[in-house]
């Protein structure tokens, strides 16, 4: 497959609504393996990463899974070509920054990935809409079967599955879901939910992973160890906690739409303003309005069919998307004004948020 | 909190690094942390500085002559000071001492429990156990239908010691194969 059909197909999670996907917007599971008998990636020379690709890409290639895949060397991609897969998270920003050596290979609608050389020689994700960790770490599961019956996987008893940092070790597995947590934000109860997490050996992040910021009131939420509980264990956990978040979220929206349903009414309003009319628009600004949007949408004073206008917006104003759909390198002032003119475009047919269900309950409040 | 090196200015720059498989935990003011280069990842190591305020380190850890190195690789002791990773999968046996602490540090326990290659055995018997170099042992069974075979022809070239032998072999393994 070649790259400009991988840009036209929007990823799956981007179209298809999954379970609890109003608050979850995607779940993502991610194994780290090593061949046995070669230095890993970092320690590696360029002929070993060589090698080493030359024996895991085609054993990709052949899955089922992997048919009629994308799969192409770090080298071979343009700076913007490797950003996109960035913004779409399919590869990491550490991966896009590799040279000789390292590859990446993903199926058509983008729910597995594989980076091959980043900090370990196989880095396999799949990514689900809403909340399915589990079913993201079956499929990655099968995967991770099938490779090993050709690739000889560095493991150990004690250890587990040995990888190139010793914070990988054991499963090799990072469970993580993306969550909307505007009420939590606007509350002002995020900070204690991180540190609450931390406390539970959980990690929280920002959109794009570890030191980013969190935008779009998007958080990414982490399994920190990997080493002494099952995989099963581990999502299991993650899956209570996302529960027990999920509940806390709607919690905090029903409160403020109780103590302060003006304050959101405003916030919600003012972001259909900003994006149906701004001509400049900067990606902060953008994605915090989204933001509002979608919480319009939960709350019922924006059409549900929009979400999905939302989620796929939120990547295409990225910087590499705007520049693709441009077809040439934009400065950041000319690429404030592509984003403000594919967000009207996009909102073209939605009308003002309706708030009646708010003004009733307040004209109640008034007899 | 205030600054670990001139212990006036308040701390703002927490740096933890693994070394000497432990995990160090340094508090610097900004004026220290810009001094010491501890924005340049690369070029700072926390067990270097450390020795330079004098303590807490031993003097000789600061160039070791009998470095441990790992054979496959070639990585050092030093070099995963620097970086927090290992060189290959190898490493991990080779710089087994004092690893266990630092597990301790990042992960709930110490010993695998998930998901292990359909290759590998699923027992938790120590690796060491298991020499790569021994033949394969035949199973008891496999082990009895080739005695058998014996017997029946040694029987056949009328050797009867042997047969005595084999016939005594043969009985002690079926008990064994009984019992268990």
């Amino acid at each position: 497959m070649r790259f400009s059909t991988l840009l036209k197909n929007p990823a799956e999670w981007m179209r298809t609504p999954g379970p609890q996907s109003d608050i979850v917007i995607t779940s993502r599971v991610r194994l780290a393996r090593n061949l046995t008998s070669h230095p890993f990636p970092g320690w590696a020379r360029k002929e070993d990463r060589a090698i080493i690709m030359e024996e895991i890409r085609p054993a990709l290639e052949d899955l089922t899974e992997m048919k009629d895949s994308f799969s192409e060397e770090m080298t071979k991609l343009s700076a913007i070509e490797k950003q996109v897969l960035v913004e779409r998270h399919l590869i990491s920003r550490e991966h896009a920054a590799k040279g000789p050596g390292c590859g990446t290979v993903m199926n058509r609608n983008q729910t597995i990935s594989v980076m091959i050389n980043e900090e370990d020689h196989l880095r396999m994700q799949a990514i689900r809409p809403g909340l399915q960790l589990n079913s993201a770490y079956q499929s990655l599961d099968r995967i991770d079967s099938s490779l090993e019956e050709t690739l000889p996987f560095a493991f150990d008893h004690k250890y587990g599955y040995l990888t190139a940092c010793p914070t990988n070790l054991g499963t090799g597995m990072r469970a993580s879901a993306m969550l909307h947590l505007p009420g939590l934000v606007l509350s002002e109860q995020i900070n204690q939910t991180i540190q609450g997490a931390n406390k539970i050996g959980l990690a929280v992040r920002g959109l794009y992973g570890e030191g980013t910021e969190a935008l779009a009131n998007l958080f990414q939420i982490s399994n920190q160890n990997t080493l002494g509980s099952k995989e099963e264990e581990i999502i299991e956990h993650l899956d209570r906690v996302i529960t027990q978040l999920i509940e806390n979220e709607k919690n905090a929206r029903l409160k403020m739409l109780e103590d302060k349903p003006t304050a959101i009414q405003d916030q919600v309003g003012r972001a259909y303003a900003v994006l149906k009319f701004a001509h400049i628009i900067s990606s902060k600004e953008a994605l915090n309005h989204l933001s509002m949007i979608r919480l319009g949408c939960d709350l019922g004073f924006v059409p549900e069919e929009e979400r999905e206008t939302i989620n796929v917006l939120l990547t295409e104003i990225q910087p590499a998307h705007l520049q693709i759909s441009a077809k040439r390198k934009l400065s950041p002032d000319e690429r404030d004004i592509l984003r403000a003119d594919i967000i009207r475009s996009s909102l073209n047919g939605l009308t003002a948020p309706d708030f009646s269900t708010i003004l009733t309950e307040r004209d109640d409040d008034d007899e | 909190m205030n600054c670990d090196v001139c212990q006036t200015e308040k701390a703002t720059v927490f740096f933890s690094q693994m070394a000497e498989g432990k995990l160090q935990k340094v508090n610097l003011c900004k004026g220290c942390a810009d001094e010491k280069g501890v924005t340049d990842p690369t070029g700072f190591a926390l067990a270097d500085m450390l020795e330079g305020m004098g303590e807490e380190s031993t003097p000789e850890a600061t160039f070791a002559p009998d470095e441990l190195i790992c054979d496959s690789c070639g990585f050092s002791q030093t070099d995963f000071k620097k970086t927090g990773r290992f060189g290959c999968a190898d490493c991990y046996h080779v710089f087994d001492e004092g690893f266990e602490g630092l597990l301790e540090a990042m992960h709930k326990h110490t010993q695998h429990t998930g998901k292990s290659p359909a290759s590998f055995p699923d027992l938790p018997s120590a690796p060491e156990s298991i020499d790569p170099d021994a033949p394969m042992k035949a199973s008891p069974l496999d082990e009895l239908s080739e005695l058998k075979q014996s017997l029946s022809k040694s029987v056949e070239d009328e050797d009867y010691e042997e047969a005595a032998r084999l016939r005594d072999a043969i009985s002690q393994l079926e008990s064994q194969i009984g019992d268990s």
